[in-house]
């Protein structure tokens, strides 16, 4: 494998790794339940995707072909990440769990 | 009885035989027969479940869009990231977004949308699927959340599903 291909792989793992890392500390240190519904749903979306092309990557330089199987893993993931936030938020509504201070506007009432 | 040995929807029956294709390692003759047999049963058995299909699909407007999105996740997720590593407080609001898309295929494409870009995440349609609701992580006010995704997004999609 050449050293360009390495370097740019380790770089995308760390990458993906940093922004995984990132919304975990987003869950853990966000006021409320609707703020931090936005730390999982979303580090997952760049920090999967890095490492998901760090892995085509990886696997295309050593010449095994092309990586389909990452992508659809990708595509999967971009696809029911939005439906379970959304599935998520609506029953947080329903049972209608407390917002922090300060946030504008209202959950509906439907 | 003909109309259940039909395929209702061959776009998604074709997008899932090659999607099963590509899952199974290797062609082979088990994961054609197998393909064949899922790209038949799953239209079936989910048909009542789809919308009636749309007028009309810019398709080729679709990779733009999507070249959009992706670029727009990658700003907005560095700047979550700052927001959540500096430790200060988030403004977060509610915000009803006025729909102008009709069709409810593409009202979920711009659901999915919002909710994948940092920062947003959609919570609700209203019953007359009207309006969205949307919780915005860090923003100003609502006419910001709403001129930003209507002028990067909505527009878009009603390019591609002119109703």
């Amino acid at each position: 494998m050449n050293p360009i291909a390495e370097y740019l792989v380790a770089a995308l793992l760390l990458l993906g790794g940093a922004f995984t890392l990132v919304g975990a500390i987003g869950l853990a240190r966000l006021p409320d339940f609707f703020t931090r519904l936005h730390g999982p749903t979303k580090a997952t979306t760049l920090g999967v995707g890095a490492i998901m092309l760090s892995s085509v990557l990886y696997f295309s330089c050593r010449g095994e072909g092309i990586g389909i199987s990452e992508v659809l893993i990708t595509v999967f993931l971009f696809m029911t990440a939005p439906v379970s936030a959304n599935l998520l938020a609506k029953a947080a509504m329903h049972i209608g769990v407390a917002t922090m201070d300060g946030t504008e506007g209202n959950p509906w009432e439907q | 009885m003909l109309d259940r040995l039909s395929f209702p929807q061959p776009w998604l029956s074709l997008i899932l035989f090659i999607t099963w294709q590509l899952l199974s390692d290797g062609i082979s003759g088990g994961s054609l027969v197998l393909g064949f047999v899922l790209a038949w049963a799953i239209p079936q058995i989910t048909q009542g479940f789809w919308p009636e299909r749309p007028s009309f699909l810019n398709v080729w407007r679709m990779p733009r869009y999507l070249l959009r999105v992706i670029r727009d996740i990658v700003t907005a997720s560095f700047q979550v990231a700052a927001l959540i590593l500096s430790g200060r407080r988030p403004r977060p609001r509610f915000v009803c977004y006025p729909l102008e898309l009709e069709h409810p295929l593409a009202i979920s494409i711009l659901a999915s949308t919002i909710s994948l870009t940092p920062g947003t995440v959609s919570a609700d349609v209203s019953d007359d699927q009207r309006t969205l609701l949307i919780h915005a992580l860090d923003a100003d006010s609502d006419q910001q959340v709403i001129d930003t995704i209507r002028e990067r997004y909505e527009q878009p999609l009603l390019e591609m599903f002119p109703c």
